[in-house]
């Protein structure tokens, strides 16, 4: 069914005056900016328009919590260094449910391909590293929604975490860094497989070995030596590491888990962008 | 001195191993409609990504407006509104945040985006509905969405890609109205493909026939019309259809493009419903 023709009125030159001068471009430092909050205020305005997102991803963290994190408080069987596991737990789970968002932040990508979105924006005066910049942090403005959900969730159940304002600033920057990247593996496999399915099979092949090879679970002390070795290489354990120094005021080396966070987020950055071509093929 | 809004000089390009556009010039005048015409599979849409800069492609070949589009990509885009083959409004928000985003990544100034993205819907008819989701818009509304997206920069050069595949008639007409009413009150130059070749006749200023990746006949509907009328010898004159069938001749049923294209235009045929 269509509408009726509209007999277009509006379009004279005095209503449209606007429209008839070009705005001056940004240049410099000034662009990037400007590309990554227009990507985030999207982001935010579809999170308002439909949350349902939000809740349905917020029954897993909550599993995590109430399940695997009570039970083995009980059990006491990972040596958490005299917290009580559920607290040793929360910020790994908080790093875990920002991570399941951003790893398949790619799919988003090659629907936006498939819709004609990603070429119209790849049409505009934006550099593809400006693009993919935008992409990651909004992928970590979604996180971080998700993120003060889980916080709220293990508040309630009673995990003893800071309040302090700029503590919890830093866990904004450490939860927005790791899915910066991680949504940048994402678009960088995205830019190698090209299609949604393939790109779903990859998410799931690497999410849980991501997540089990990190210290969001149990410290690195019980893990055997190849896996040390694999959680040594993988961003999750910086960012859980940093989220627990934070939150908790567990000895952190946070110097650390910022750079590798930021060197990641970079990294991924660079090579999302280098791909971002193929996908407009 | 004026340039012409686009020029194509041996413009090639490959896909693996199929020439999807061999040799291709052409050149688009400012301010008049260029319809670049044929089938599915004829190498219009290859076109339109090299000159939009989606697709690389060596110095010289593509010129937008004096600028290359080899080495001066931001500058070219800068001049451009591009309207996708696809349904490409994002449907998870409202109309007018669909067009304040293209206001930003266009770098319209916070003091006058509301005002510019207002306007941008008034010249298409959407003020009243610039608050729904995109996703509750008839075919046609979003076409003319998208039209508002690409206007909000105040483009020299407005690009349409089948702006009205798999719209009804009624839809169809309206989508051109708002085309030319935008065109006459702003100036710019348009080129849009199309597979509707009543449309081309009734729409644009001049034609360019294209088939197997080259533009096999260029001039206005009216003359092409009357070129084949006079190799004929008939005083009825004939439709631009007929005068493509005679420039890309037989076979077209066979070649009418591959099955990703075919599927790309049902996609987009279905979500527009």
């Amino acid at each position: 069914m269509s509408e009726a023709p509209a007999v277009p009125q509006a379009a004279s030159a005095d209503g449209i005056g606007l429209l008839l001068k070009a705005p001056r471009p940004r240049a410099g430092w000034r662009l990037l900016p400007a590309r990554v909050a227009a990507m985030c205020a999207v982001e935010l305005q579809k999170l308002r328009h439909d949350r349902t997102e939000l809740y349905t991803r917020a029954v897993q963290p909550a599993l995590w919590l109430l399940i695997f994190g009570q039970t083995f408080t009980r059990i006491k069987a990972i040596p958490t260094s005299g917290i009580p596991y559920i607290d040793y737990l929360a910020p790994g789970i908080i790093a875990q449910s920002a991570m399941f968002i951003a790893i398949f932040y790619g799919i988003q990508i090659i629907w936006e391909r498939d819709a004609g979105i990603l070429n119209k924006l790849l049409v505009t005066p934006t550099p593809r590293s400006a693009l993919i910049t935008g992409k990651a942090f909004a992928a970590g403005v979604k996180s971080l929604v998700q993120a003060v959900v889980v916080v709220l969730i293990a508040a309630v159940l009673g995990v003893a975490l800071t309040w302090n304002p700029l503590k919890l600033l830093g866990v904004a920057a450490v939860v927005v860094l790791g899915s910066a990247f991680f949504s940048c593996l994402s678009m960088t496999i995205a830019g190698i497989v090209l299609s949604r399915d393939r790109l779903m099979g990859f998410g799931q092949a690497i999410t849980m070995p991501l997540f089990f090879g990190s210290n969001a679970l149990y410290p690195l002390s019980v893990m055997p030596g190849w896996l040390q070795a694999v959680s040594k290489v993988n961003p999750l354990s910086y960012q859980v590491d940093a989220l627990r120094g934070l939150l908790l005021g567990t000895p952190a080396h946070l110097a650390l888990d910022f750079v590798v966070l930021l060197a990641a987020a970079a990294l991924g950055i660079a090579a999302a962008s280098s791909l971002l071509g193929r996908l407009a093929r | 001195m004026t340039s012409d809004a686009v020029a194509c000089t041996g413009l090639a390009y490959t896909f693996g191993g199929t020439r999807a556009v061999d040799g291709l010039d052409l050149t688009v005048a400012e301010g008049e409609v260029f319809g670049l015409l044929g089938p599915n599979g004829a190498g219009k849409t290859t076109a339109i990504r090299c000159i939009t800069t989606l697709l690389p492609v060596p110095a010289g070949m593509v010129r937008v407006f004096g600028h290359d589009t080899a080495g001066d990509r931001m500058a070219v885009r800068r001049l451009l509104g591009y309207v996708p083959q696809q349904l490409s409004a994002d449907q998870g928000l409202t109309g007018r945040e669909n067009v304040a985003l293209f206001a930003r990544v266009f770098d319209v100034p916070r003091r006058e985006r509301a005002a510019r993205v207002g306007q941008a819907l008034a010249a298409v008819d959407l003020t009243d509905a610039a608050d729904r989701l995109a996703g509750t818009y008839s075919g046609g509304m979003v076409r003319r969405l998208e039209l508002a997206q690409a206007l909000v920069s105040a483009p020299r050069l407005l690009i349409l890609d089948e702006p009205t595949i798999g719209l009804d008639p009624i839809a169809r007409t309206g989508v051109w109205e708002h085309i030319n009413a935008v065109r006459a009150a702003t100036g710019m130059t348009v080129l849009v493909t199309t597979h509707y070749m009543d449309e081309a006749d009734q729409y644009c200023d001049r034609v360019g026939l294209m088939h197997h990746g080259r533009v096999r006949a260029l001039g206005t509907p009216a003359e092409l019309r009357r070129g084949l009328a006079a190799r004929r010898g008939t005083t009825t004159l004939p439709t631009l259809e007929d005068v493509f069938r005679e420039v890309a001749g037989s076979g077209l049923d066979d070649e009418s493009g591959d099955f990703r294209d075919v599927r790309s235009t049902r996609r987009t045929a279905g979500r527009v419903g």
